[in-house]
């Protein structure tokens, strides 16, 4: 009995990370898509300088481990804002999230048909209302397979910014762990919260795509 | 400019040191991975049904949760349960049962590839089951699986990087020690970027060499295209 209370305290204290592990994804998810889109459209649509620049950001961003990157923004934002480890840390992962969300997002506008920005234009639509209203609903659509792919990536990284100090799951099993002296316990519970979350995540993604799959 | 050439100066040793240790971790955890996703591959297909499931749970523990937490159950976590690792030990073991993980996946779909009829035609002319997965499906797979296998020798090097946390003497543990040190975080983690950036596109250049002379000719697509 008094095993499975001790349990139940591990648990219940590891399970205050969850939020922030959720946080941390949800922030650096939506981070990710936004610096994907734009990365991806100036990719597709942009002039030379901006089809370079955004080539560089993801392979250079793709080539190197998102720690090294947390690491490197983390230092960063500090220098020029004060920003809490948690903000930091989600930008931070973000922004390596970006990189890989680009390249999914630029198979996506690549995969919708040319004729349809032909099409927008000859009707009178500029490019800019062509890619936002024809092009990329369309595209976030064809994108969705790959990209809940990288959102249970994202999901598993999420834990990396435990090296910057944000309490999430790892963090606080870390510290039971120094209280309870029973690491495997600790840890192997952070183990199994972590696959309840990502099977979960999984099965959600799977319902979003059926749901909202694209005939084309 | 010349203060950073100074710090270069000072730190490209200790960070050459790091690599050769980050290149021996993903070496010696790819073939590790391999050794074990080999059979689990092979056994998710052909296995008996039991076998298949084990195999399966297996694979998905590994691929469900972050590898920094296995490599935490791995080396504080396992000691509770009498099981004691060294830091290299403990690495090499969380990153090649997650490689492996991996591996059999990639491997499964590989195998899966290989047409049915294959198998059918090799056990008509007399074969086992096992001699016609060793002499015709294997060998069939093993070049269908390359490029696969290519992203996961990059994705190791990359993954080696969260062993810092347990201290073992590789490139981030390195740059995190140099960087307390010299009190210059940002261009020590800049030069550990260009030094990742560095083994990541050499290795790729390599294994896209490999995989355009093992192709299976005019069956699949080009290397390129795969990778």
């Amino acid at each position: 009995m008094d095993f499975f209370q001790d349990l139940a305290t591990t648990f219940n204290f590891i399970l205050q990370g969850l939020w922030v592990t959720i946080g941390v994804t949800l922030v650096a998810l939506s981070v990710g898509f936004v610096f994907g889109v734009v990365m991806a459209m100036l990719r597709v649509y942009g002039n030379a300088f901006f089809r370079a620049l955004a080539a560089a950001y993801s392979v250079i961003v793709r080539a190197v481990p998102v720690v090294v990157i947390i690491f490197i923004l983390f230092f960063v934002i500090a220098r020029f804002v004060n920003l809490s480890p948690f903000w930091a840390g989600s930008l931070a992962l973000g922004f390596a999230s970006g990189a890989y969300q680009s390249e999914i997002f630029r198979g996506a506008f690549q995969s919708v048909p040319p004729g349809q920005m032909t099409a927008a234009r000859a009707i009178g639509m500029s490019r800019v209302q062509a890619i936002q209203s024809i092009i990329l609903p369309q595209a976030v659509r064809l994108a969705l397979p790959a990209w809940g792919n990288e959102a249970t990536l994202v999901l598993k990284d999420s834990t990396l910014v435990f090296v910057v100090g944000v309490p999430e799951i790892l963090r606080r099993a870390q510290q039971v762990s120094a209280r309870t002296l029973e690491p495997f316990i600790a840890f192997g519970l952070a183990l199994l919260l972590y696959l309840a979350l990502t099977l979960l995540t999984t099965q959600v993604l799977q319902w979003l795509e059926r749901r909202y799959r694209l005939q084309m | 400019m010349q203060a950073f050439l100074d710090l270069l100066n000072n730190v490209t040793p200790g960070l050459l040191q790091g690599t050769v240790i980050t290149l021996q971790i993903a070496a010696v955890s790819l073939l590790l991975g391999m050794a074990i996703g080999l059979p689990v591959g092979v056994g998710r297909v052909y296995g008996p049904v039991w076998l298949q499931r084990v195999l399966g749970a297996y694979v998905t523990l590994f691929q469900g949760t972050p590898l920094l937490i296995q490599l935490f159950v791995v080396y504080y976590g396992l000691p509770d349960l009498g099981l004691t690792f060294g830091r290299m030990e403990a690495a090499f073991l969380t990153l090649g049962l997650n490689s492996g993980a991996y591996q059999a996946e990639y491997l499964r779909g590989a195998l899966q590839s290989v047409s049915e009829g294959q198998m059918t035609a090799a056990r008509a002319i007399g074969m086992s089951k096992w001699q016609a997965i060793r002499s015709i499906i294997l060998p069939q797979a093993l070049r269908l699986v390359l490029p696969a296998w290519s992203n996961e020798v990059i994705a190791m090097l990359k993954n080696t990087a969260v062993v810092f946390v347990i201290a073992v003497p590789d490139l981030m543990t390195q740059a995190k020690n140099l960087s307390s040190r010299y009190f210059a975080p940002i261009p020590i983690y800049m030069t550990v970027a260009v030094f990742y950036i560095i083994l990541v596109g050499a290795v790729y250049l390599i294994l896209r060499q490999v995989e355009r002379r093992v192709q299976i000719p005019g069956l699949t697509g080009d290397a390129e295209s795969a990778a």
